[in-house]
């Protein structure tokens, strides 16, 4: 059993904005290989080139698919990762004390030196967001790349998760979700961001920007013809077009 | 602050040293940081790639390929040493030999043809980015065999675009993505300007702008646009042409804009029975005609004052009747079968949708009209005091190209770009440098085949008649893959698709050697899969195979390596030289030249293969390099025989196209100082790494837009080695050379085709953009196979390439048949279920997903997903093998036989484009049984012992 700080200092986390996302796993991808060859143990991928190749990742996308009475159906594409909870079950339900939430910035992390791969803290999350590794047996999980936001040994702009560095369609943000003034909770007010299952009691620190509303093929516009074509036909509405370029 | 209260430490070593260089996951081209750390060896390894954030193209950003390319890289699927087959074809079984023994046989086998008969040699390059050496070389070495692979990618977009206005979309175009207005995307694949696309949209959708997507399948880009068109494959011209349709309806034509830069005032000679009736009337001298309309005379088109008419009745100086090429347009777009009620079945599109989308387009590029205070003067001389805008922007790609109505719809789809003025302005379309480069621009084809000698100028071109068809004197095709023939008169980038069959059949002829580069022929790049492999692996009465040699290069175990009798191991792309050139498909940006290097940033002797054995593996460009100088082709070697380049780097760096004029235009001269026009500089590929893997010059804004008409443009152009002299670009809304065609099948004009072509060619060649049914549709019976079926690629795979990347197999390991409810409920089909899919050539077990967001007619499933068992050293039982699939066994290179018996290719008439997506099916649940994907084929033999089960890849650094 871990204890959560009773409060973090910054609340950093992600912003995911859904209706940019076009599900393209660069975010995906690109987190493996950053945190492979980063924190703890490698993201081991079980029998790679085989019939059953299984992988640790930090980050996944899903798919679905929303079938509304009046439109045509359409895809939402729906990247998931920790989402640093402020009250994290996995944190508690952790008999060695491996997972914990950092009181600086929020972060939830496994120390993996004490995790003994029980995967309590995985059956906690309801999100699915934890991955026991294939290959090492440890707990895995987002770090929110810890290694690279503070990493001096990173240029200045690249300090950001990897995952919010490579996205192309910039559907990913990250910042300080407690500071009401910072870019992220300046969007997350503006564009509706909402909590994944608030219902859980989690509080997660990442928020998703919704969809924004789409056409619908028969939405119609107001008729407002060309009178002219109408009344001259084109040939006569031609010589009009034609005597006004002089 | 650098380690929290349990000692962790957030401010780690990250990489020994920062390589930059360029992406190769897919054909996008993006910068990348290729961190390099030290192993427990002191080997040179890859920490992590990842964006380059000066690089024009990605600008930071980086896609899921381009981030699995540490597994790319590390793929236990790499060569390691030249092969020579030792068993029959198709089985995998080789001999590892030494690069001497694989350079001298390869040497004889090449030379013995050139010495007797060049075009005995077939030599097409796939994925391959350095055309413009390879077509060089074809040509030195005298074979008008050559082609890369745009004939089955995307032809009818570069032809359509470049026939129309001298440019095209991806490499050539972008949208002007920071001032558009709105954008509208037609069928677009994920590796043509993945990250350029995405990064776009990501701007529209932060500035509010509205993107519509005209797909069939609604995912990826589809999925996030703020309006869907889920469109019936191949009626995407229909489609355009109903909007165009609405817009003359509505007057919303940018008269002005057609007057300046189009040839709409053109007259058309309208005398029926003239051998010369519908061409363009003109001057003994060249120079066009055009009706004044304030004189009523006719008078050429460049005459100054004149203010052209765009319809009425003009007499020409000869005496005939002739109208305006504007007046042809309103005549034949007005027709009421455009009118949107009338195309909403075909296409899929209710009509309100349509009628709405043209307003939303009119409202755009008209009331929306923006300007830049920038003076600049056109070509005429004329000084303009602003440019002006019509911000909308149209971007497409494959999935409109790849029917066999495909060049006309994408020269429709130019054309609504076209009458709404957004080609080059401020928020339209932009092109890229060194596009514009109208036909004129552009070499014409040469075909010939002497012994021991050259052709006399580029393999591929652009025909600008029926006189550039290259023909033998009985008129069949001088081509083995019959482009530029009366089967594809504008097949300008050749025919790849058709090599192997044609060669098969000796239908123009045979051939005595196939040499070909990262073309997976043998799998997912031919139509008709197994019927290519019998083709690959048949043999003559006599024993021997019909296509007797097959010399094959590719970095990885390749279904098409198992065909190969030599195998030419290649590097990976962390690992060469390569250019990225203005020669060839550059990465410039539509305000500023660019182009980019490949160079090793590790050394390929040092990175073991997956069994832990050294390679010995060379850049294929360098092979062919050598192979130049061995065979002592003309610009390979010196005047005393010697070869003239030691690698590719050396040609890179000291090969000249033209005097002053190389492959890489930043850091020319020998002070490096120079742009475009320059001496070599031997430090050029040293200066480009250290710049970032690229160089990028930027364009005076006065040059920046309307580069068609643009005066400064055009001075700049000449200034920096793009073009050597000012090219008229009049845009192509008639396209002359079609109506030669037409007017040979007529027999009004020499030569004639042959006896089975002119109905085709009457019906197909309109010289104004237009839409007929796609061709696999019109012969088979509708009834019978009711739907359609496509593939597309994912964002996170590219070609087979990713299939034996550890992390990308994960993400796409096997391919379901998406099909729509209306089709489950038609065939009674459960999600889950096991079908046959079925064409008039071919029969495919697949698993189905069921799947709502999708055109109703039509299913579809991921492109090369589905392996050969064996290859790319997976285990035999892989998911790619045993639940993926091809849709290729479905696709036949020939169309169903006429009632003649004569069978068509199934491409686009006119530039021979593969007509994937005309695929017609059907589809029935599958007997219950084992739950494996048809057809199977023997495993593939990979000559390597697998020992690579686990990856754990970075374990020397996290512990």
């Amino acid at each position: 059993m871990t204890t959560l700080p009773s409060s973090t200092d910054k609340k950093l986390g992600l912003v995911i904005d859904l209706d940019t996302c076009v599900g393209c796993h660069a975010c995906v991808v690109n987190c493996k290989e950053w945190n492979t060859g980063g924190y703890g143990e490698p993201l081991g991928d079980k029998d790679a080139y085989g019939a059953e190749p299984v992988g640790a990742w930090l980050n996944r996308i899903h798919t679905f698919e929303v079938q509304p009475d009046n439109a045509p159906a359409s895809i939402v594409h729906f990247p998931k990762s920790c989402l640093h909870c402020e009250d994290a079950p996995c944190v508690t339900v952790c008999p060695t004390g491996a997972s914990y939430k950092r009181s600086e910035d929020g972060i939830v992390l496994v120390d993996e030196d004490k995790c003994m791969g029980c995967g309590l803290c995985a059956w906690a999350c309801p999100y699915g967001a934890r991955e026991m590794d294939p290959v090492a047996n440890v707990m895995k999980k987002c770090t929110l790349c810890v290694d690279r936001i503070y990493n001096e040994n990173l240029p200045e702009e690249d300090r950001i998760p990897a995952c919010v560095r490579t996205c192309p369609a910039k559907a990913r943000h990250f910042g300080d979700l407690g500071d009401p003034g910072s870019d992220v909770s300046k969007l997350v007010a503006e564009r509706g961001g909402f909590d994944l299952m608030p219902e859980m009691g989690t509080r997660p620190v990442n928020q998703y920007l919704p969809p924004r509303k789409k056409t619908r093929p028969d939405t119609v516009v107001a008729q407002h013809e060309n009178q002219k074509v109408k009344a001259q036909g084109f040939l006569g509405w031609l010589d009009n077009a034609l005597e006004q370029l002089g | 602050m650098n380690a929290d209260v349990r000692g962790l430490d957030t401010s780690p070593h990250v990489s020994d040293e920062v390589r930059k260089t360029t992406c190769y996951m897919c054909a996008c081209r993006c910068g990348i940081n290729v961190h390099i750390r030290k192993d427990e060896n002191g080997v040179d390894k890859v920490r992590y790639i990842e964006g380059n954030r000066d690089h024009p193209i990605n600008k930071g950003v980086l896609c899921a390929k381009g981030s699995a390319g540490i597994m790319q890289h590390y793929s236990p699927a790499r060569l390691r040493k030249p092969m020579l087959r030792v068993g029959e074809r198709g089985k995998g079984e080789f001999k590892e030999i030494e690069w001497d023994e694989a350079m001298e046989l390869a040497t004889k086998w090449l030379g013995d043809v050139r010495a007797k008969d060049p075009k005995k040699l077939a030599y097409f390059t796939g994925r391959d980015q350095s055309q413009c050496l390879n077509g060089f070389w074809a040509q030195q070495y005298g074979t008008q065999n050559f082609a890369s692979h745009g004939g089955f990618c995307s032809v009818n977009m570069a032809a359509g675009g470049i026939y129309t206005f001298g440019g095209a979309f991806w490499e050539f175009g972008a949208p002007d993505w920071d001032k558009t207005e709105l954008f509208m995307l037609f069928g677009v694949a994920e590796d043509h300007d993945s990250n350029p696309i995405k990064l776009g949209l990501a701007k529209l959708k932060e500035r509010g702008v509205k993107v519509i997507g005209v797909n069939p399948v609604r995912t990826g880009y589809n999925a996030i646009a703020d309006e869907w068109v889920g469109i019936t494959p191949g009626t995407d011209g229909l489609f355009i042409l109903s909007l165009v349709h609405e817009l003359f309806k509505m007057g919303k034509i940018d008269v002005d804009y057609l007057i300046r830069y189009t040839n709409a005032p053109w007259l058309v000679i309208d005398d029926e029975d003239a051998p010369n009736h519908g061409l363009i009337a003109r001057l003994p001298d060249d120079r066009r005609l055009v009706l004044d309309r304030n004189t009523g005379k006719v008078v050429p088109f460049d005459t100054k004052g004149v203010k052209p008419a765009l319809k009425g009745f003009a007499k020409t100086p000869e005496g005939q009747n002739a109208v305006p090429v504007f007046e042809l347009m309103a005549r034949k777009y007005l027709d009421d079968k455009y009118e949107p009620e009338n195309v909403a079945e075909r296409t899929g599109v209710p009509a309100e949708q349509i009628r709405r989308i043209a307003r939303e387009l009119a409202e755009a590029a008209f009331e929306k009209e923006i300007t830049i205070d920038q003076e600049w003067i056109d070509l005429k001389g004329e000084k303009h005091s602003k440019m002006i805008g019509r911000p909308v922007a149209i971007h497409a790609m494959r999935g409109i190209s790849a029917h066999s109505n495909g060049f006309q719809t994408c020269r429709a789809l130019h054309m609504l770009q076209i009458i709404l003025g957004s080609i080059d302005c401020p928020g339209g379309y932009r092109f890229k440098p060194p596009y514009p480069k109208p036909m004129k621009a552009q070499p014409q084809p040469h075909g010939g085949s002497i012994p021991n000698m050259p052709l006399a100028g580029p393999v591929l071109g652009l025909p600008r008649g029926p006189k550039d068809l290259l023909l033998e004197k009985d008129g069949t095709a001088k081509r083995i893959d019959k482009a530029y023939s009366w089967d594809a008169p504008l097949a300008v980038h050749g025919m790849m698709h058709m090599v192997i069959s044609n060669a098969f059949n000796k239908d123009p002829y045979g051939i005595d050697v196939l040499f070909m580069y990262m073309a997976n022929m043998a799998w997912n790049s031919s139509m008709n899969t197994s019927g290519t492999m019998k083709m690959l692996s048949a043999k003559d009465d006599d024993g021997e195979y019909v296509i007797p040699k097959i010399i094959y290069s590719d970095a990885y175990n390749s279904e098409m390596v198992s065909y190969a009798d030599l195998v030419l191991p290649d590097t990976t792309y962390l690992e060469r030289h390569d250019v990225v050139s203005l020669l060839g498909r550059p990465i410039s940006e539509p305000d500023a030249i660019a182009d980019a290097v490949r160079w090793p940033v590790v050394d390929s002797a040092t990175q073991l293969d997956g069994e832990g054995k050294k390679r010995d593996v060379r850049g294929f460009q360098s092979v062919v390099i050598d192979l130049g100088g061995r065979l002592k082709l003309p610009g390979f070697v010196n005047e005393d025989g010697t070869p003239k380049f030691k690698d590719y780097a050396d040609y890179i760096t000291n090969h000249e196209r033209t005097h002053e004029v190389g492959p890489l235009s930043g850091f020319r001269g020998k002070k490096g100082n120079k742009t475009g026009r320059g001496a070599p500089n031997p430090d050029q590929i040293q200066r480009y790494i250290e710049n970032g893997g690229f160089f990028i010059h930027h364009i005076p804004l006065k040059a920046q837009y309307f580069k068609h008409a643009n005066r400064h443009w055009h001075d700049w152009a000449i200034e920096k080695g793009i073009q050597d002299h000012v090219t008229e670009n009049i845009f192509r809304l008639y396209l002359e050379p079609l109506r030669k065609f037409q007017l040979c099948a007529e027999g009004k004009l020499e030569p004639t085709p042959p006896e089975s072509h002119p109905q085709r060619i009457k019906d197909c060649f309109n010289p104004l953009p237009d839409w007929y049914e796609p061709f696999e549709g019109a012969g088979i019976d509708p009834k019978e196979y009711p739907y359609n079926a496509l593939t597309q690629r994912p964002a996170a795979m590219y070609h087979s390439w990713g299939s034996q990347n550890a992390w990308l197999r994960q993400i796409h390991g096997s391919n379901p048949m998406y099909v729509p409810g209306k089709i489950c409920k038609e065939a009674g089909l459960e999600d889950g279920d096991w079908a046959w899919v079925s064409s008039h050539h071919g029969k495919i077990k697949v698993q189905i997903k069921r799947m709502e967001a999708v055109n109703a007619n039509t299913m579809w499933t991921w492109n090369a997903i589905g392996k050969r068992s064996g290859a790319w050293n997976l285990s035999p039982d892989a998911p790619e093998a045993k639940k993926g699939f091809l849709l290729n066994h479905l696709i036949h290179e020939l169309l169903p036989p006429k009632s003649d018996g004569m069978r068509w290719s199934n491409s686009d008439p006119i530039t021979g484009q593969a007509a994937w997506f005309d695929l017609r099916v059907k589809i029935e649940k599958a007997e219950p049984g084992d739950e494996v994907t048809q057809p199977q084929f023997e495993p593939q033999k990979s000559g390597i012992e697998k020992t690579v089960t686990n990856v754990e890849y970075g374990k020397e650094w996290t512990k």
